[in-house]
């Protein structure tokens, strides 16, 4: 495996990693693996859907966001957010307030990010009218890589049209060119739940380049406007507000929130281990008759994201209330019509294959082979102590030169037992997974 | 590679074991992901006709680089027509089985139509051996 520690949207710190292997346990598709007391990700396999930074009790994997001082490069700095920062705070904190902080923190102008889904909506339907069923939808960015890694036969069902945020993002920007603003002058900047969405707009699919010149973590800026909202700090209310928002969009990122709006049957299915079991049968042709389907990586989905504090329950009520106080449609819709569909599209999302033993089919088969071999000799127990997730994963790793039998602590025990490994042996092996220092304590 | 699998007659809930296996193993090998699909929905139908009209059966796949080949041997009534039965739409399911949304009598036309090469052996009273080839490339 490569040393690489890095994927495009979080990294491991190395100094803050202690190898708990927490992490290895969590990740889909078996990303991770814990080597000389780190844990070590696989970048080509890694989907940014950011389970691993929320099982962390070290707080060891960092964010890959922008460095807020960045928003000072631009003239003008609008910040897209999205209707989940809002149920981040309790119902008590009225939402006015919280735009005016967003300015006082330095942003001249705020823009709901769900604005473009009443119409975005239209476009979808069209889309899934046309489309070979089901439709797969192209919300969670975390979705679009698991399928592209893990079931590549269903890369086709994406729908291949942007999400909200990139419709709202080209909307200012259009908005901005028209009003004869430099497009250096312009910083759009959004307010992220997620790392996926980070991923999303750092590396986009689909032959598309995003507008969008940095992410702000939510978890941070929540801190940072509670912070002046608890302090009564005063605040100018110099921002200009573009708050407009239908309760369609204010729900959107919630579970239900997209399917709702779609024709015909549809199905919304939230967290990764519900969506992966779906996508199973979906890709042995079990489904029939399924219009649409709304996956979305998170439990509650975006209510529940990784960024976002607040109890996903809590945060999702929260949607909903504002949801139930907003109008059907909101002022900019017509607006937002005249040019969606000119920007919407995206091309055909390609896979991204997982080569598990070898590109040669000769010699993945002779090492699948021997890996099945192996996989008899290990205990079934899963227990990790190898530094792979699973006596399943540790075997592939052996027959890919990327381990060792000896790393199986069952095996080693016998080996012992038998007189076949020394003490020490044994003991150095340990310490290449797990690390010299974790040995050395003195009790 | 040779992988073998047991079927049991009237498990309808466990019916697509051996088809999620070999996909799963047919993925880890980069087959092209239309191969598999044909691989995948042959083989389920081939499983669940043992399960839904034999007693017992086992599935044998043998995959070398070329291709698969699939033998589903079970023990069962047999096929007394075999022409008749590749007929589309042609089904003795009972009703309690087209209830569980099987025996639309498509089965045995969708696994000739999906394989690259398909032979029928069946005894009455006896039971059936279907052997299934598809190649990967
Ligand atoms: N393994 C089998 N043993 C006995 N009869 C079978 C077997 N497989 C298929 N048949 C017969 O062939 C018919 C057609 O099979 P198929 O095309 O799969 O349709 P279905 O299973 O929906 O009835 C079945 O109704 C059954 O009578
Ligand atoms: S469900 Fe929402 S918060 Fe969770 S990964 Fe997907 S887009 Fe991000
Ligand atoms: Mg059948």
């Amino acid at each position: 495996m490569s040393r690489t520690t890095y994927s495009r949207a979080l990294e491991i710190l190395d100094d803050v990693c202690i190898g708990c292997s927490h992490c290895m346990k969590v990740c889909p598709t078996e990303a991770l693996r814990v080597s000389d007391g780190k844990a070590i990700i696989h970048a080509d396999w890694c989907i940014d859907c950011g389970e691993c930074y929320r099982i962390c009790p070290n707080r060891a994997i960092r964010v890959m966001d922008d460095d807020f001082k960045q928003i000072y490069n631009y003239k003008h700095r609008v910040l897209l957010v999205p209707s989940v920062f809002f149920a981040q705070f309790d119902d008590s904190v009225p939402r006015e307030k919280i735009y005016h902080i967003i300015g006082e923190l330095g942003f001249t102008e705020v823009c709901a990010v769900e604005q473009s889904v009443d119409s975005l909506t239209d476009e979808v339907n069209e889309y899934v009218r046309n489309a070979q069923k089901p439709v797969i939808s192209s919300f969670c960015p975390a979705i679009i890589r698991l399928i592209q890694v893990r079931f590549p036969s269903l890369v086709d069902h994406i729908m291949q049209l942007l999400p909200p945020i990139e419709i709202t993002a080209q909307y200012y920007k259009n908005k901005f060119a028209k009003a004869g603003i430099p497009e250096s002058d312009l910083g759009i900047f959004y307010l992220t739940p997620c790392i996926a969405k980070i991923a999303a707009v750092k590396s986009p699919v689909g032959g598309y380049t995003s507008p969008i010149n940095g992410v702000i973590n939510m978890d941070f800026f929540f801190n940072k406007v509670y912070l002046v909202y608890k302090q009564r700090l005063p605040v100018s209310g110099n921002i200009s507000i573009n708050g407009e928002l239908s309760s369609k969009g204010i729900l959107y990122p919630t579970t239900g929130g997209e399917s709702a709006n779609v024709e015909g049957r549809t199905l919304a299915i939230d967290g990764m281990s519900n969506v992966i079991d779906f996508l199973e049968i979906l890709e042995n042709e079990e489904i029939d008759g399924v219009d649409f389907l709304e996956l979305r990586a998170c439990d509650q989905s975006c209510a529940g994201g990784i960024l976002s504090h607040r109890n996903r329950f809590l945060t999702a009520e929260s949607m909903k209330k504002y949801a139930a106080t907003a109008p059907d449609y909101h002022k900019l819709t017509l607006d937002y019509q005249r040019y969606t569909s000119a920007v919407v599209h995206m091309d055909r999302i390609e896979p991204r294959s997982m080569v598990k033993y070898d590109r040669d089919i000769d010699a993945a088969l002779r090492k699948m082979e021997r890996a099945r071999e192996l996989r008899e000799l290990f205990p079934g127990i899963d227990c990790g102590a190898c530094g792979a997730p699973s006596c399943e994963a540790l075997a592939e790793d052996i027959v890919k030169g990327q381990s060792e039998i000896n790393a199986c602590i069952f095996l080693r025990t016998l080996y012992e037992k038998r007189g076949e490994l020394q003490l020490e042996e044994a003991i150095k092996i340990m310490e290449r997974i797990w690390g010299r220092s974790r040995f050395d304590k003195k009790l | 590679m040779k992988l073998e699998y047991k079927v049991e007659g009237g498990d309808f809930t466990a019916a697509g074991f051996a088809s999620s296996q070999i996909k799963k193993i047919l993925k880890q090998l980069n087959i092209d992901p239309s191969v598999i699909k044909r691989v995948v929905i042959a083989l389920y139908e081939a499983e669940v006709n043992i399960v839904a009209h034999a007693y017992r059966g086992v599935i044998k796949a043998h995959i070398e680089s070329g291709g698969i080949t699939l033998t589903l041997e079970d023990e069962g009534p047999g096929i007394p027509d075999v022409e008749m039965a590749m007929t589309p739409g042609f089904s003795t399911a009972t009703k309690a089985v087209r209830e569980m949304g099987f025996g639309a009598g498509m089965g045995l036309p969708n696994i000739s139509e999906n394989a690259d090469s398909f032979n029928i052996e069946t005894i009455v009273g006896k039971g059936t051996t279907l052997t299934i080839g598809i190649k990967f490339k």
